[in-house]
């Protein structure tokens, strides 16, 4: 067999298992969900997020010790990641391989020619790593906008698939939303697009994760080159050339990804997969030092820009409520790939990319909107801290999360308290009975108490004109049989309550008639009046599961919301005098 | 004659192009016929289709509507209850579906009570197979919290699929508008029709819980779950919204498990010392009935519930449970 033909099937595999892993992070016990499938593989094999956690935190997190083997079959083969494995460069050769189906040989070899600009990728890993390797300063983890497997990991769960399943339902039970979908939709169309101008445009100019591997491809011991010293010339090599290398002059070995199209085009199997270096000569990679220079500074010093914002101090945005278990937002920001598993794998959709809400660096980062999605965050579930790869969201357990056990003495994680509007509360504000929020506040005993009190209705103040029995006569009039539905009351000027069983224009029923004729005498006063139930959250409960707020009747700006304050994983947020 | 690229025309050419642009026109001009719309959009949408709830009840029986069963094995004592109303062949015909509603509302496991007990279930689901020789048994809810998880972490999707129910999650296109005659708030509302389509019969199956606003929830406040939209809005008048759901739905049997009773902190429970053991199972014809008798394993007066009062008016049931001579029996 060919050995370009290996190469695509393998791509064809692992192209169809990434896929697969995505599919699966669907929170189930049947075959084709969750259980043990390794979702995180692929994040886990690639380097950049383990180097870019090592940088940043300084530990080296024990799921991404698979990026070892990665970085150790690069050392010995080259950049066979990026043209075998890569799901998001198999993406491209496809598209690019599409693209250029009816191209004149002449001008495919002119298109996969070396281009000076693809030294932008080194500075584009410089810059990434650099925002991240000052811990001192302040680092904050952004590689995961433009690594190759974070960026195709969170378009797969976030747009394509919910675009796919939007009619089928085959993983979820309803429609699943991603507020700013559109946008990484965007990038990734634009990525894939732009293979339509050079075939494996985002590898060649743009991958970090390309950049890092054509670094260390130089210490590679096997790598492409040219066997003969001398050769015709043809450049026949360079028509399919996925890396833009030159494989026929001087390669430039860092921009191989082996896709092996030279040595399969090379009429005179002049190119060889061999242990000396090209007889044609090897460039290494074209990173000047100037520029190197500037784009590990502007990386250092981005990241203390950003936060003149003081988004990550005590400007921080109290809407952007993170998952429970999510680290405090500093040590958040230093792990977060905004790979959107935890999105993808949430069973309630709640948890959603954000915008700018944890400020320009928490772009994609997960954070709670309870409008979306089925109910809230729900207190039976860990699943988002279980799947996130680098414990950003910590791997907590059900007992954890609720306080109890072991974890009795630091009681429960909260991600937020819930705050009722009064203003816009059907019960504060316009004297309606509800208290839906109530009713769905899932902690024992409940956070969401209510305040018991009876208002007098509009144009309540009545006069009686004749008892009999359990009915009042009024002399004015009032809206026929509103106030038979068990939450109206009559009282009377003496202090009397009577319970309110149905009314007709001129008449009021009660429950009771005990000595009613007594206790109402015509001519006096009474007032019709609501009980009302007004809910008030009680903090040292509340844990900001926000199922109150998914529930709440007042359907757009909802009467009670959470809000950051209170969440447990920083103490500067903190509401509570004690506990 | 003519040459391409000169202006003249052939007589075929002119021909063809004429037929061209004569279908072309007559294309257009039936499109725009035919979406032709004089009036613009009204104030109101569309009329929409209305469906009605079939009555799954079952003929009555003097002396045997309401079945009061002690013990604490509810496998046992909902068989018993069951049988003192006659049996499921009295409820069950040979070959017909059977749809059976539990309170799934909450993502919470069965030991907290918040949720119909799966072992109540697969019960009747079992009675239905075997004795009453059901052809299909459908268990199915919409509850509160995230579908799936309701279904997974409450047990009853394993429990109903194990007995062999059909599990049957809700989806858009299962609910369709309904108007109860009569009714005030059910008006054009959408209802999780789908499943109830093909039943023949109709079971709800409701633990007893405390509720802050309505009082309590059982049998008649379960089918709250097959309200859809934006269903909350109807807690701004919880007793008629009850009352009126109690009206639309006739079902052929309720059961009302009262092993356990949440005693506070409900509807949605969270721990166990919100429950107390009460070791009542209650079949019934009659919801009100079995309802006004599950308010007394809350402490309760039937007069303490609105809804009640309210559903007896309308001619759903009594709340004098006493007056239907209900069967007692315990087994252990």
């Amino acid at each position: 067999m060919r050995i370009t033909t290996v190469r695509r099937i393998s791509q064809i595999f692992f192209f169809g298992l990434f896929v697969w892993f995505c599919i699966v992070t669907t929170i189930g016990e049947r075959f084709w969900q969750i259980r043990n499938w390794p979702v995180n593989w692929f994040l886990q094999l690639d380097p950049l997020v383990a180097l870019g956690t090592v940088l940043s935190t300084q530990k080296f997190y024990w799921s991404l010790h698979c990026a070892l083997g990665t970085i150790v079959l690069t050392i010995i083969f080259g950049r066979y990641f990026c043209g075998w494995l890569c799901p998001f460069g198999s993406i491209h050769h496809f598209v690019g391989y599409l693209g250029n189906l009816n191209k004149k040989v002449a001008d495919r070899i002119r298109l996969n020619r070396y281009r000076k600009a693809q030294c932008i990728k080194y500075f584009i890993l410089v810059f990434l790593l650099g925002m991240a390797a000052f811990p001192s300063l302040a680092s904050s983890l952004q590689t995961g906008l433009l690594d190759p497997i974070p960026l195709v990991t969170r378009s797969v769960n976030l747009v394509l698939l919910p675009i796919l399943d939007r009619s089928s339902y085959l993983t979820s039970v309803g429609t699943r939303y991603y507020e700013l979908g559109w946008l990484i939709l965007a990038v990734f169309a634009v990525a894939v697009l732009s293979n339509l101008v050079i075939p494996r445009f985002y590898c060649r100019f743009v991958c970090p994760l390309g950049a890092f591997f054509g670094v260390i491809s130089r210490f590679s011991i096997w790598r492409i080159g040219r066997n003969k010293p001398k050769c015709i010339d043809c450049k026949l090599c360079e028509k399919a050339c996925e890396g833009g290398c030159e494989p026929s002059g001087s390669i430039k070995i860092a921009e191989c990804v082996l896709c092996f199209n030279c040595r399969q085009d090379c009429v005179h199997d002049m190119i060889s997969y061999q242990t000396v270096p090209s007889l044609a000569g090897e460039v290494q990679a074209d990173v000047s030092r100037r520029g190197f220079v500037l784009s590990l500074a502007s990386g250092v010093l981005a990241v203390p820009a950003i936060r003149l914002s003081g988004r990550v101090a005590s400007n921080y945005y109290n809407k952007a409520v993170r998952p429970p278990g999510a680290l405090a937002e500093e040590e958040f920001l230093k792990r977060c790939l905004k790979c959107g598993q935890c999105m993808r794998v949430c069973p309630t959709n709640v948890i959603q990319p954000a915008g700018m809400e944890g400020g320009l660096e928490g772009l994609w980062t997960p954070v709670l909107n309870n409008r979306i999605g089925s109910s809230g965050c729900q207190l039976n579930c860990v699943a988002c801290g279980q799947v996130c790869p680098t414990s950003a969201i910590r791997p907590i357990t059900l007992d954890e999360k609720k306080g109890v056990g072991e974890f009795a003495e630091q009681g429960p994680v909260k991600i937020g308290t819930a705050f009722v509007d009064r203003n816009r509360c059907l019960p504060w504000a316009m004297n309606k009975p509800c208290i839906v929020c109530q009713e769905n506040c899932p902690v024992s005993p409940k956070a969401i108490y209510t305040e018991d009190i009876f208002v007098t209705v509009r144009d309540g103040l009545v006069t009686v004109k004749k008892v009999t029995n359990q009915t009042i006569e009024l002399e004015q009039s009032i809206p026929s049989g509103k106030f038979g539905t068990g939450d109206y009351y009559v009282l009377g000027e003496d202090g009397y309550q009577g319970k309110i069983s149905e009314n007709t224009e001129s008449t009021i029923e009660l429950t009771s008639a005990d000595a009613l004729t007594e206790l109402l005498l015509p001519g006096s006063k009474i007032e019709i009046q609501v009980r009302l139930q007004r809910p008030c959250v009680d903090i040292e409960k509340c844990i900001g599961c926000g199922v109150c707020e998914h529930e709440c009747p007042v359907s757009g700006k909802r009467a009670i919301r959470v809000s950051a304050e209170g969440e447990t994983r920083s103490a500067d947020r903190r509401l509570l005098l004690r506990g | 004659m003519t040459n391409a690229g000169e202006k003249n025309l052939g007589r075929r050419q002119l021909l063809v192009r004429g037929a061209k642009a004569a279908v072309s026109i007559a294309v257009a001009g039936a499109l725009a016929y035919s979406m032709y719309d004089r009036e613009g959009p009204k104030r109101e949408a569309e009329k929409i289709k209305l469906v009605s709830l079939p009555d799954f009840s079952v003929p009555g029986r003097d002396e045997q509507t309401l079945a009061i069963v002690a013990g604490e094995d509810r496998a046992k004592t909902a068989a018993k209850a069951v049988e003192l109303l006659g049996g499921i062949e009295r409820f069950v015909s040979p070959g017909d579906v059977v749809a059976i509603k539990p309170n799934i509302a909450f993502a919470s496991p069965s030991i907290l009570g918040a949720t119909t007990h799966p072992d109540v279930i697969s019960a009747i689901v079992r009675l239905c197979y075997e004795k009453g020789r059901a052809k299909k048994v459908i268990v199915t809810d919409n509850p509160i919290n995230d579908p799936a998880s309701c279904f997974t972490i409450s047990g009853i999707g394993k429990a109903a699929a194990a007995a062999g129910a059909d599990v049957v999650m809700p989806k858009e296109g299962l609910f369709q508008y309904t108007t109860l005659e009569g009714g005030k708030l059910i008006v054009n509302w959408p209802v999780y029709y789908g499943p109830l389509e093909e039943a023949d019969k109709l079971i709800g199956i409701a633990p007893v819980k405390d509720h802050h606003r309505s009082g309590a929830s059982m049998t008649m406040k379960n089918w709250y779950g097959l309200l859809g939209g934006r269903r909350n809005i109807f807690h701004q008048d919880i007793n008629t919204i009850i009352a009126e759901l109690a009206m639309l739905v006739r079902p052929t049997l309720v059961i009302l498990d009262g092993t356990v009773t949440m005693m506070t902190n409900g509807p949605t429970g969270g721990s166990i010392s919100d429950l107390k053991k009460t070791n009542a199972m209650i079949a019934s014809c009659d919801m009100v009935a079995a309802d006004a008798f599950g308010s007394s394993l809350l402490g309760l007066e039937p007069s303490d519930l609105p809804y009640l009062a309210l559903a007896e008016k309308a001619g759903v049931g009594t709340a004098d449970y006493e007056s239907l001579k209900p069967i007692r029996a315990s087994v252990t």
